[in-house]
């Protein structure tokens, strides 16, 4: 087996200062991959040069045998709409906000040429069942939501076409307590059922505890630490990740 | 009339505007920049279909002007007066008879022909513009034929209202390529798009042209099972008795009694003068 994604001497500066340096990734089919760092750690750059968003200055994104990096303009984007989902920490990001859930959900449907009227609506019904909202409101718009269903609109809109990989930037940040619980459940349950790849950005230990199959701990735009989450969490090496781990509140 | 070059407009500013012009029919439902110059009327008034017609107009030429497929409408009215003054050109209200018919929100019932004209004033050349408000975003779209946006439209609009409701400036791919705004035309119009005339498209405060060569495949976007449908007003022209032309519904006393009439009145008058 191959990686599905790997990433080599990722560097994106600003300016004199650094964003993130010489970063390496391999992500496998169906693992979870966390990255934590503090505020400024460059995670989130990481996240936006393989997204697309940012565009990286050295290195190398390999997806398929491909660079997508040097990928043509239109076949990226082609990416983006299909095979890779973006979850963006404030759901108001990434979702339509005067067009209703059914439409949010239905949008990259009709973005690869589904011209169904009642398929689309089916499937988009299908996906907010599945991300525990009520099909019933289907037909109303995202700002009649609460922060936690629009968050899990969100993630319904990024898998309905069954991507490959799914980027996620702090896709918990924001919430209370008992809905991040919820949405960590119902990740953890569509991740094993989709066999999703996921790379998973966030400053919060316990999310990556719960969700996490593989860790990496960034400091100052570079890796500091990285391998399975219980190893890196029990047994800190680094004294940057001894420090993090051992600054986390008991719950 | 002495003081002005002919049709208003300088040379070196009709020579820009024809380039646009070629350049927009060489690439169908692209729309292509131009400098909108200041007209002696207020944007929204139709500077856009002002500048293609001062552009493309000779002094053989035969001008017909609609508002809402009627010639004596003001709009209508001061355009075609306009034209007369600064081009001493002929014009008329024949549909028939015309070589250069501008319009603002109609195609004439009367069937055009090859070597006509048929200039729209358009106000929002951008089909995507409610939709993704950047025009970067939009232009990279165009680019990219990623026209799923737009059928997100069609979809709202099933969902809150049962069916397709948009019922003017209904969005449509033009020769398989660009998805284009007809300007508010009436969605009645839409199967006339494909017609033996020259279609150019000038919006003026937006600084955009774009073209329909003859013959050019138009098609209006819709669903598998919820197709396109050229839809009017149900009812005949209390005038000319005609039930196929698009109808305007006009509110007759003050007791709110209704009748429809033909929106446009050169075909309307050409029938009630055939039935005499």
């Amino acid at each position: 087996m191959s990686p599905l994604l790997s990433v080599r001497g990722l560097t994106r500066r600003y300016g004199a200062r650094i964003g993130c340096e010489a970063v390496d990734l391999d992500l496998w089919p169906g693992e979870v991959l966390g990255i934590v760092g503090e505020s400024g750690s460059g995670k989130s750059t990481l996240l936006a040069c393989l997204a697309g968003h940012l565009a990286a200055d050295e290195g190398r994104v390999l997806y398929d045998g491909r660079d997508v990096l040097t990928l043509p303009e239109p076949e990226r984007r082609r990416l983006m709409r299909g095979d890779w989902a973006f979850v963006h920490q404030h759901a108001r990001d990434g979702l339509r906000m005067n067009v209703s859930a059914g439409g949010n959900v239905g949008e990259r449907l009709m973005g690869r040429g589904v011209r169904h009227y009642g398929k689309i609506r089916a499937e988009a019904a299908a996906w907010l069942a599945k991300v525990e909202i009520d099909p019933a409101r289907l037909d109303e718009r995202p700002s009649a939501f609460s922060g936690g269903m629009q968050q899990r609109l969100q993630i319904a809109r990024g898998l309905v076409t069954q991507p490959r990989i799914v980027l996620m930037d702090e896709p918990t940040g924001g919430l209370d307590v008992s809905v991040q619980a919820r949405l960590l459940d119902l990740l953890r349950g569509l991740v094993r059922e989709m066999g999703l790849a996921v790379v998973l950005v966030t400053h919060d230990i316990g999310v990556v505890r719960l969700l996490a199959d593989r860790l990496m701990v960034m400091r100052h735009g570079r890796v500091v630490e990285a391998g399975l989450t219980d190893r890196v969490l029990d047994d800190p090496q680094a004294p940057y990740t001894q420090l993090l781990v051992s600054s986390v509140l008991p719950a | 009339m002495s003081g002005y070059n002919f049709a208003y407009l300088d040379e070196p500013t009709k020579k820009m505007i024809r380039r646009a012009i070629l350049k927009g029919l060489a690439i169908p439902g692209y729309q292509v920049p131009f400098a909108s110059r200041e007209m002696p009327m207020p944007y929204g008034w139709g500077t856009g279909g002002v500048q293609v017609t001062a552009a493309v107009l000779t002094p053989e030429d035969r001008l017909k002007v609609i508002d809402q497929g009627a010639d004596d409408t003001t709009n209508a009215v001061s355009i075609r007066s306009f034209f007369r003054k600064v081009a001493g050109v002929a014009t008329t209200t024949r549909t028939r008879e015309a070589t250069i018919i501008q319009t603002r929100h109609r195609i004439p019932e009367t069937p055009l022909t090859e070597g006509q004209i048929l200039v729209y004033q358009v106000p929002i050349p951008e089909p995507l513009r409610f939709l993704e408000p950047r025009e970067t975003e939009t232009r990279r779209m165009h680019a990219l034929e990623e026209y799923g946006l737009m059928h997100v439209k069609l979809y709202e609009d099933i969902a809150r209202h049962g069916a397709i409701a948009t019922s003017y400036a209904y969005p449509a791919l033009v020769n398989g390529r660009h998805v284009f705004d007809p300007s508010p035309i009436p969605r009645f119009d839409n199967p006339k798009l494909e017609s033996p005339a020259i279609q150019l498209f000038g919006a003026g405060r937006e600084q955009r042209i774009y073209a329909l060569p003859p013959y050019t495949r138009v098609q209006s976007l819709d669903f598998d099972d919820h197709p396109f449908e050229a839809s009017k007003a149900e009812g005949a022209c209390a005038l000319c008795g005609a039930t196929e032309s698009y109808l305007d519904e006009i509110v007759a006393d003050d007791r709110g009694t209704r009748r429809f009439q033909c929106s446009d009145t050169d075909f309307c008058a050409e029938r009630r003068a055939g039935a005499a």
